[in-house]
């Protein structure tokens, strides 16, 4: 359970953990608008601008499938972008604050 | 052992016997057997696992939490397993089949979702929580007013959803093979029962698991036998689809009178065109919304971030859901587009109106047919996934609300957390027999009413009051206990108060007049000159039904004058006499080719007149049950809130109360843990450990 030996405040203002802090919530923050906009943007755009949605593209295939599609396609690249920034920089940030932690350096 | 043993057979038999009454049904009589192997087979599958799971299960942290031993593919699995329930897996198909485009847009927000998850939810909760919901509130709030609330609210969520799988199990159980809906209800609460009181957590993610793994197959076979026939070219399926006549006649059906004017090319592209069933943007956004915030505070998804052994097992299981479920929707359009192709929208909707058989009705037909043996057996099969799928499902909700029951309320707050490890697992499945007789028992009273919106209002209390509660105890250093509690108050109950006003429930007026509009006819309209559009007097009124309030509607061209339409007797009455006449001079026709014409002309006739019977007969039970009624059970003679899902008020009436409660209170405690939980949910340090085997 909670180790009473761990200074919570003192990790939390150390600089490698502010530096985690902010990188994480700049990314995740910026991701997470940006998925909500171009999520809303296809119920918008099937309502207010279904001239540009039924405008055939690709043989009978219309612009709105292919937006609607992108939708999937979009999903995955966030998830795919953000476990890539998660495995490459804010596990080893973490990482090397916990084995801080657990050398008595914080 | 042996008990267990005996038990687990038991169930089978039960299962069995059940079976055994069947009539009716999707299914010729003469192929039930089959249906009944394949389900026999797939839940002695699943009673092998609970026997195997129910072997290491002891400890509370194994019962909740699967020993924190399940990996992040397992996890992912066993998430879209928890998703893709009958309404996501049967529904979306059926949508599709019958309205096209706007089916295929419908799906997109059931798997944005996850983004949501994936980024602020799944590791934070992995690295703070123990076991539930409410162990991540009272982190830094104070445990026994937070635990109190968070176990209310998410046995009401669990109970909107398990009411609405419950039902929709037993009618698709009912449609499918006939069993009846009290049995089919009996039948999936056992077993579920089973699956969670043995096996818990560990039993119920690998049934998830396995019937996921099995629906995705069954889907994939599904998909290349549409698909391959165009040599896997989306432009040339598509071109089929609109060419086809039954989906001509159903666009053309939908549009009513503005079909006149266009032809069939036209009204087959309609169908790849927005517009067909999701009729009000602002509802749209309003679901929307739900989803995208509701799925991240469904307890029986929170809960699944518990079973895996690190925060990066959490990320990794959230990826690999986030590529199952994206992909299976993306099989969906096929699969609901190749129903209204092979099967035809009028034959999904006679069987079922909301359109959730086009799936196993499709792999009817592709495996040969109504008369077919492999037909027969592919539709069998996807029929026991489905049902797999109810049962799995339920198994998580009933374990998301024991554990708020036992482990928040009786452990957390009655016992202080001063209950030994064996009488918590004790509580947690006797918990867990409550609930599943809870469950049976409104699934059983809930016969016959229309519990579909259930699932919407399940994600709206979810958006509305669990994801601002943990959202701004995870995120807010200000946040505590007081902005806690009254974020998820009146989260909850504005989603509820809003729902009961709005156009979800019965208002007997209506019902009365379209009733009365089947039995005795509807006068003449008079032939009416153009339109021009009407703008709307404020936003306010889309949203509440006002005085004054002047609603918007597009520009109407003229229209001719309708003729009156007769009542369901007359109407009745002119088909006989059509029908007689035809069949007295059916044995005197000699022509080969008029007799079949004719035939198939007192089959239509035929079929017409059980069609007006039914709706006549529905018209006349809809008169005597409202009868001298006027208003809803709200007193509301008409919808006050007019859209059909609260979450675009609700939600930002959550987050709110959450701030302002949070801003005008103090709390020491709440304050005093941030820093523990900000550096806990970000670097995973004390995080709960997986249990060593």
């Amino acid at each position: 359970m909670s180790n009473p030996n761990i200074n919570w405040a003192a990790i939390d203002s150390n600089p490698k953990f502010q530096a985690l802090h902010r990188k994480k919530i700049f990314f995740l923050w910026g991701l997470m608008v940006f998925s909500l906009i171009f999520y809303f943007l296809l119920p918008i755009g099937a309502a207010y601008y279904q001239d540009l949605f039924k405008t055939k593209v690709w043989g009978v295939v219309n612009f709105g499938i292919l937006f609607a599609l992108s939708e999937f396609v979009v999903a995955w690249l966030i998830a795919f972008v953000y476990s890539k920034k998660a495995n490459a920089q804010f596990d080893a940030m973490s990482q090397e604050i916990i084995n801080d932690v657990n050398k008595g350096k914080i | 052992m042996s008990k267990l043993n005996k038990l687990m057979l038991a169930v089978a038999a039960m299962c069995g016997s059940g079976a055994a009454f069947a009539a009716g049904g999707a299914v010729a009589d003469e192929f039930k057997w089959m249906t009944f192997a394949v389900f026999g087979a797939i839940i002695a599958v699943t009673m092998a696992i609970t026997y195997w799971a129910a072997r290491t299960t002891h400890t509370t942290s194994e019962f909740y939490a699967a020993g924190r031993s399940v990996s992040g593919i397992q996890n992912g699995w066993a998430i879209a397993g928890d998703y893709l329930s009958a309404a996501s897996f049967l529904g979306i198909a059926g949508l599709i089949s019958l309205y096209g485009y706007d089916g295929f847009m419908y799906s997109v927000g059931w798997l944005v979702a996850y983004i949501t998850v994936l980024l602020v939810i799944a590791e934070p909760c992995r690295n703070i929580g123990k076991y539930t919901m409410g162990d991540i509130l009272a982190f830094r709030n104070d445990p026994k007013k937070t635990k109190t609330v968070a176990a209310l609210s998410t046995i009401t969520v669990s109970t909107f959803y398990l009411t609405a799988q419950m039902v929709g199990g037993g009618v698709l159980i009912k449609t499918l093979i006939g069993i009846d809906y009290e049995t089919s209800i009996i039948g999936v609460g056992i077993l579920m029962l089973a699956y969670v009181v043995f096996g818990g957590m560990k039993a119920t993610t690998w049934v998830q698991i396995t019937k996921a793994v099995l629906l995705v197959i069954a889907s994939l076979i599904l998909v290349f036998m549409v698909w391959s026939p165009y040599g896997f070219s989306l432009p040339a399926y598509l071109q089929a689809v609109v060419g086809d006549e039954k989906i001509v006649a159903q666009v053309a059906k939908l549009l009513g009178d503005k079909a006149t004017t266009m032809t069939p090319e036209e009204l087959g592209q309609r169908f790849l065109e927005p517009g067909l069933f999701l009729k009000s943007p602002i509802d749209q956004i309003s679901l929307g919304l739900a989803l995208v915030l509701g799925t991240a505070g469904m307890p029986h998804i929170l809960m699944r971030f518990f079973t895996v052994p690190t925060a990066q097992a959490a990320r990794t299981s959230v990826i690999w859901a986030m590529a199952i479920i994206g992909g299976f929707y993306v099989l969906t359009l096929f699969l609901g587009t190749g129903a209204a192709m092979l099967v035809g929208p009028a034959k999904i909707a006679s069987i079922d109106a909301g359109g959730n058989m086009a799936g196993p009705l499709l792999a009817q037909f592709l495996g040969g047919g109504e008369q077919s043996y492999l037909g027969n057996f592919m539709l069998a099969f996807v029929a026991a996934v489905a049902f797999a799928t109810i049962v799995a499902v339920v198994a998580g909700l009933v374990l998301a609300a024991a554990s708020a029951m036992a482990h928040d309320i009786y452990v957390g707050v009655i016992r202080g957390d001063h209950a030994t490890p064996k009488e918590q697992v004790v509580a947690a499945r006797v918990a867990s027999v409550i609930v599943g007789i809870i469950a049976i028992t409104v699934g059983i009273l809930a016969k016959g009413q229309n519990v579909a919106h259930l699932v919407a209002l399940a994600f709206a209390v979810a958006a509305s009051a669990n994801l601002p509660a943990v959202f701004l105890t995870l995120y807010w250093k200000k946040c505590n206990t007081y902005g806690v509690m009254a974020g998820m108050v009146v989260g909850t109950l504005t989603a509820i108060g809003l729902v009961m006003i709005s156009p979800n429930m019965t208002y007997p007026k209506a019902v009365l007049a379209s009733a009365n509009k089947v039995l005795n006819g509807e006068p003449a309209v008079p032939a009416k000159e153009a339109q021009p559009a009407v703008e709307r007097s404020s936003f306010m009124c889309e949203l509440f039904a006002m005085d004054g309030c002047v609603l918007a509607k597009p520009a109407q061209p003229a229209s001719a004058e309708k003729p009156a339409k007769p009542g369901a007797a007359d109407k009745l009455a002119g088909l006989n006499a059509k029908l007689q006449p035809l069949e007295a001079s059916l044995p005197t026709i000699t022509d080969a080719a008029a007799k079949t014409a004719a035939e198939a002309d007192i089959t239509k006739l035929k079929k017409d007149i059980t069609a007006t019977e039914k709706a006549k007969a529905k018209a006349e039970a809809d008169l005597k049950t409202f009868e001298g009624q006027t208003t809803s059970i709200m007193g509301l003679e008409k919808p006050f809130f007019l859209l059909k899902n609260p979450g675009l008020i609700s939600i930002p009436l959550g987050f709110l109360m959450v701030i302002l409660f949070s801003l005008f209170t103090r709390d020491k405690r709440s304050e005093e843990m941030w820093d523990e939980l900000y550096v806990r949910q970000n670097t995973g340090i004390n995080a709960e450990a997986a249990t060593a085997h």
